[in-house]
């Protein structure tokens, strides 16, 4: 721990280096899927090779539609968005996103989404001989009415689908879980009985706004999910408890905008961290956290970032 | 290449109710065109989310910015409290802006429209369609709408071009809408129109849409939507549209990257 003793610099052999289920990324660091697209958009601002993984947005058997407008508002210390998972499918998807990420030096997480298991398995199968480094299974998206979240809030559908993406997946499967439920920790379990090898969480919280002038909801889908700063302490709860409860690792999210608030993920036991919201914010805000890790490093003398995931018990 | 830098506050002025006139010095000017917009960040974080505020002018390394204060406790109210000398954080140039070469090529009549907040982009479009048309002046036509007498940027474009007005309250020489000026006036003080290019509420581009399709005259719209990361990233801002989108391959087009000006044909609005 810090204690304000001068910096121990030991630069070169730092390690900021993380597994997960046999996959090495270069420092801890990736974005929340669907606040980056396929990183295309980014590129203007950031170098995606400095990047752990670039986490794509939810991808689908065939193109969705997503939903009406507006789909997203700003609220005190965040957005609430029901974008409802637009995306051009998972054939464009392969022909154009993959290589476009192929030709950086970063890690690619794919998030899958469906409306059922059998969509979802689907792409899990078409991307089994892609050059993909993981699957981020998402069963936690608020904004669609069927599928998605379904799954993510009853442990059994959680462990059915997570067993049948097992038995079909080639990559690494990562389950990204919803806060929107009693008790994460059984979800957490059900995930990990049925196989996942990994979790990520938070997914966004459920939230509404009203329009007083139009008197109406202020997004076309009335409700919305919460994202930002103001969702980060039941982020970093909810990891917690997630890592108290099971042994695979976690890609902790839910409101980071700077290093110290990725530290407070890593800390409570995740071993990645996505930036998400902030990316909107600042669209460098991955790049400074990643540095501002590696000065906490030194600052702390710490030589191995394995020594910080889960230090705080 | 787009950019998130500082710009520095010149001047900011109150010019009606609720609008303010904001001119900001910044290197991104230099690449900025008529119909383009950026993203207006507040200094205190206080809103996290960047503000898409249309371009109204471009004067060498200057933006002049001509925006509504939407209500009280937004971001455009924090964005009003800035005064000469504070610097406010800014992302662009964002979007796609007109093809004026293309238009002063191909279109001999063209017909400005805009309608209440959508007026200030129409005036760097005036400009730059001005500067660049071969034709004898008077060559443009500019119709604004507005709610009353509270004329806003109107002398401004007096300028350029010939400027007729409609007044909700009839206030001021039309009474009703921008179209209502078109069915009075086209062929007689209006001349021909060949070319609609408009800004202003949904309701609006909607009877333009319908008013272009029926006229058979081109019609480019610009759109505003809420916006969250205004790169095309977050897809938060699409519009409806005819044929399936090249990048979204589903009919969604996203108004800050595709747009925010779309030929009204290739909308379903």
């Amino acid at each position: 721990m810090f204690d304000g003793r001068p910096a121990v610099v030991k630069d070169t052999s730092m390690n900021t280096q993380v597994k997960i289920a046999g996959v090495t990324f270069k420092n801890p660091v990736t974005v929340a899927s669907g606040t980056f697209g396929s990183g295309m958009e980014y590129g203007d601002f950031i170098d995606l090779s400095k990047l752990g993984a670039v986490t794509t947005k939810g991808v689908a058997p065939i193109p969705w539609v997503g939903n009406p407008t507006p789909r997203v508002t700003e609220v005190y210390g965040g957005m609430l968005n029901a974008i409802g998972l637009q995306n051009p499918g998972i054939d464009v998807f392969c022909e154009r996103d993959i290589p476009f990420l192929k030709g950086f030096d970063t890690k690619i997480i794919v998030n899958v989404c469906g409306r059922t298991e059998d969509e979802y398995v689907e792409v899990v199968e078409r991307l089994a001989d892609e050059p993909v480094d993981m699957l981020e299974i998402n069963v936690s998206c608020p904004n669609v009415k069927e599928g998605a979240i379904a799954f993510g809030q009853n442990a059994k559908a959680l462990e059915s689908i997570t067993s049948r993406i097992k038995a079909v997946a080639k990559q690494p499967v990562i389950m990204k879980l919803s806060p929107n439920v009693t008790d994460i920790t059984e979800m957490a379990r059900a995930a990990e009985s049925a196989g996942a090898d990994g979790l990520s969480l938070i997914n966004t919280i459920t939230g509404m706004k009203i329009d007083i002038n139009r008197r109406t909801f202020a997004l076309a889908n009335k409700t919305g999910g919460l994202s930002g700063p103001a969702i980060r302490p039941v982020a970093v709860r909810m990891v917690y408890q997630v890592a108290q409860t099971v042994k695979i690792p976690i890609i902790g999210m839910g409101g980071i905008t700077c290093a110290e608030d990725a530290l407070e993920f890593i800390l409570a036991g995740a071993t990645m961290v996505a930036v998400g919201a902030m990316n909107f914010v600042e669209p460098d805000t991955t790049l400074r956290v990643i540095s501002g890790i590696e000065d906490y490093m030194k600052r702390t003398g710490t030589e191995d970032i394995g020594e910080l995931i889960g230090a705080v018990r | 290449m787009k950019k998130k830098v500082q710009a520095k506050v010149i001047l900011q002025r109150k010019i009606s109710d609720n609008i303010y006139d904001l001119r900001i010095s910044t290197e991104l000017a230099r690449e900025a065109h008529a119909g383009q917009f950026i993203g207006v960040y507040t200094n205190d974080r206080s809103k996290l989310l960047p503000r898409p505020i249309s371009i109204c002018e471009v004067d060498g390394d200057r933006l002049r910015l001509v925006y509504r204060v939407t209500g009280s406790n937004t971001g455009t109210e924090v964005l009003s409290q800035l005064t000469p000398g504070d610097s406010v954080p800014i992302i662009g140039i964002l979007g796609n802006g007109y093809d004026v070469d293309d238009l002063v090529t191909n279109y001999r009549h063209p017909v400005l429209m805009g309608g209440g907040i959508g007026i200030p982009p129409m005036l760097q479009l005036a400009k730059e369609l001005e500067e660049r048309s071969p034709y004898p002046e008077p060559y443009l036509n500019t119709i604004l709408g507005y709610r009353n007498s509270d004329l806003f940027l109107a002398e401004e474009f007096k300028d350029l071009s010939v400027v007729h007005i409609a007044t909700e309250d009839g206030s001021v020489e039309t009474k009703g809408n921008v179209l209502d000026v078109m069915d009075a006036k086209i062929g007689t003080g209006l001349g021909e129109c060949d070319l609609i290019l408009a800004c202003g509420p949904m309701p609006m581009l909607r009877a333009i849409a319908k008013y272009s399709r029926e006229k058979g005259i081109k019609a480019y719209v610009s759109l505003e939507e809420r916006m969250a990361c205004g790169v095309g990233a977050c897809l938060g801002c699409v519009v409806k549209t005819r044929e399936t989108d090249p990048h979204s391959h589903v009919n969604n087009a996203r108004i800050c990257t595709e747009g925010p000006v779309f030929d009204v044909d290739a909308l379903d609005i």
